[in-house]
């Protein structure tokens, strides 16, 4: 019975551990501009995809994560610069419609030019599975989480102690303050594009040898990360990282005690009731709308 | 209106005159016609189907045409879409007016175009896996591929001759893998087989250990099956070694590909599987009818295109080359004379199987067209 629950647990936390990262992506570029970038799965794509293709180039994994993540980067740079920046509009509805459209282009892209096969990354410390009290966990799931705890408390430094991650914090509550006292909300806005790209990146990499990976892998990972996000409270970096966890060991629960058949239905229910009695999400700030 | 008239007559002037100076073969083209998903979610059926169709149509006009005449390929591509089959179809058939029709890649798009031939009159042979096509049998329309019911049977047989009765089934949600459970639970009474646990995932879903425990922990069962395609069966199979599991794994014709053993790496060791003669082609007996054309339509489709082969481009294969013996046998590309060819179709060895049309079957196959391989040392295994 024991073994049963640790293993649904586990099951859970590999999942979750992957919903964790995507949705902090959403999170960075929340927090800089309340845009939710619907190209952050596309960013944990180029970060497994581009991963395998480079080593494919004959790069050594390393060095493939890293320059698969400084891709992520110039794709997030760009998309700002090039989408976002010149929309030149204040609005958010457009921008987030922007970057569906981003999303779209760069699963063109990486289709078109990385092909359609499904790949899988070589796990970064093998395949031998962990066995705790009759359950097992792969060392990659360690890594995920790992990663997700090293993401979380720099993102937190980063926010509350650095003068850029405070600039970040101004820009998204008041633009135009932020302006007055001398922050460039343009700089701000591309540098939270190219966080959340790393980030991505580095999401897409870990995950990758246990996801697999493949030109449209961001499409369900991106639905799942966003939705974790919102359950966690959009903005809150902590929160993503609750949302994410408790969403995978919702679907793993859900499979494990009631039916493979309500998996993806059970949780989203859980979701929409969380949503309607804390409309902020489990760790979201109060919304303080002034009129 | 005159001017019209005129550029067409010349066009055809010109149409004619090329193909007397470059193609062997003379007189009034036979025209095969086909309606394939190249692009488009579906687009790894219909590509190599169309590279297929072309290499050999070319092939055959290079060795003389069918009947002293040269086939035409006309081809339009439906991305996939059931609406756009139709359209296509309708101008294939009223337009083009060919005469015999190989095609489409998915059985949306087939199903789509079957009134449109049964009323028109004119052969199909579809390239697509659903058992709809075939079953009601329609006058007109026939199909190579082979079906899912058809792998469960083969897998369902394998079992049951190792003596197995209570089996676990895992299948994904999406069109193949629900078509897979729901023609293994129909068919598991026939082979004294009792599915005692059935669970299922998501195409997309990244972890399957909860549903593999629950099967695990299932009163009396012997082996698993699991039925999907694309990369669940391979994160299927990496939990099935994670989770320690030692019972038997079964998976579909689904995952039939070198890619399955690359995505599952050292955990498919041991997996068994039904698949066509294509896959293990070096590997059949000397006497097996199948192993010279399988390997003759594996080597010339790799030269030809540098890339691996697909079990997909062979049904095209046979597809083409049955609607070619049908023809000859007609000695003529009347419309009529080539279903009625086709339906007679007796012993044709194709890359799919051996091939025996009837006017209750028409595919032709039987249980022998699907091989059972197990996977040893990263390759397959033949073991029947």
């Amino acid at each position: 019975m024991f073994a049963e629950f640790l293993q649904y647990l586990f099951s859970g936390l590999t999942a979750g551990s992957t919903y964790a990262l995507v949705a902090l992506g959403f999170t960075i570029i929340y927090n800089a501009s309340h845009i939710i970038n619907f190209a952050q799965g596309e960013f944990l794509m180029i970060g497994g995809l581009g991963s395998v293709m480079l080593m494919q180039y004959g790069l050594p994994m390393p060095l493939a994560i890293v320059a698969a993540i400084v891709l992520a980067v110039l794709a997030g740079i760009l998309i700002e610069k090039l989408a976002i920046e010149r929309a030149a509009t204040n609005d958010i509805v457009p921008l987030i419609i922007i970057t569906i459209g981003a999303s779209l282009f760069l699963r063109g892209g990486a289709q078109f030019f990385w092909g359609k096969s499904i790949h899988a990354l070589p796990a970064f410390t093998g395949n031998t599975p962990i066995n705790i009290a009759g359950a097992t966990i792969l060392p990659q799931s360690l890594w995920v989480l790992g990663i997700g705890a090293v993401v979380v408390c720099l993102l937190a430094w980063f926010f509350t102690r650095t003068l850029t991650g405070k600039a970040m914090l101004a820009v998204s509550h008041n633009p135009n303050a932020a302006r007055l006292v001398g922050i460039n909300p343009r700089f701000i806005l591309m540098l939270s594009f190219a966080l959340a790209g790393a980030l991505g990146a580095v999401a897409g990499a870990v995950a990758a040898p246990i996801t697999l990976t493949v030109y449209d892998v961001g499409v369900m990972l991106g639905l799942k990360g966003f939705v974790a996000a919102v359950l966690g409270g959009l903005g809150s970096p902590l929160g993503a990282v609750a949302g994410g966890l408790l969403l995978g060991i919702m679907e793993a629960f859900t499979a494990g005690y009631i039916s493979s058949e309500y998996k993806d239905a059970v949780p989203f229910v859980i979701v929409l009731l969380v949503l309607f009695f804390m409309p902020s999400g489990l760790f979201g700030s109060r919304a303080t709308e002034r009129v | 209106m005159r001017i019209k008239t005129l550029g067409a007559a010349l066009l055809l002037a010109l149409a004619s005159a090329g193909t007397a100076a470059f193609a062997a073969p003379d007189g009034k083209p036979i025209k095969v016609g086909t309606f394939l998903s190249v692009t488009g979610p579906a687009s790894f059926l219909g590509d190599p189907e169309l590279k297929t169709l072309e290499h050999w149509v070319g092939k055959i006009n290079d060795e003389g045409g069918v009947l002293g005449r040269p086939l035409e390929l006309v081809h339009y591509d439906t991305s996939g879409n059931a609406g756009k089959a139709r359209t296509f179809v309708k101008r294939l058939i009223n337009s083009d007016q060919v005469d015999v029709i190989v095609g489409g890649s998915t059985t949306g798009t087939t199903m789509a175009a079957v009134p449109l031939v049964e009323r028109s009159g004119v052969a199909m042979i579809s390239l697509a896996g659903g058992i709809p096509i075939i079953d009601p049998v329609k006058k007109w329309v026939f199909k190579t591929p082979h079906t899912d019911r058809m792998a469960a049977r083969k897998i369902l047989k394998d079992m049951q001759s190792r003596g197995f009765t209570k089996v676990g089934l895992i299948s994904g949600s999406g069109g193949f893998g629900q078509s897979g459970r729901t023609q293994t639970l129909e068919a598991a009474s026939e082979f004294d087989i009792e599915i005692v646990a059935d669970e299922t995932y998501n195409n997309s879903d990244t972890d399957m250990t909860a549903q593999l425990t629950n099967i695990a922990n299932t009163q009396g069962v012997q082996a698993v099956l699991n039925f999907g395609f694309g990369q669940g069966p391979a994160i299927v199979t990496r939990n099935y070694k994670q989770l320690g599991l030692e019972l038997p794994f079964y998976q579909s014709h689904g995952v039939a590909s070198e890619k399955y053993i690359e995505l599952a790496g050292d955990a498919a060791e041991g997996v068994r599987l039904p698949a066509g003669a294509l896959l293990v082609a070096s590997k059949l007996d000397d006497d097996d009818p199948q192993k010279k054309v399988a390997l003759a339509y594996k080597q010339e489709y790799e030269n030809a295109f540098n890339e691996s082969i697909s079990q997909f481009g062979g049904h095209a294969y046979d597809g083409l080359m049955i609607a070619v013996e049908a023809i000859e046998a007609a000695g003529s590309a009347d419309r009529g004379a080539i279903r009625d060819a086709i339906e007679n179709t007796e012993g044709f060895v194709g890359v799919g199987g051996v091939f025996n049309m009837s006017p209750d079957d028409h595919m032709g196959l039987d249980l022998s067209a699907f091989r059972m391989l197990e996977i040893h040392d990263g390759t397959w295994t033949l073991i029947d």
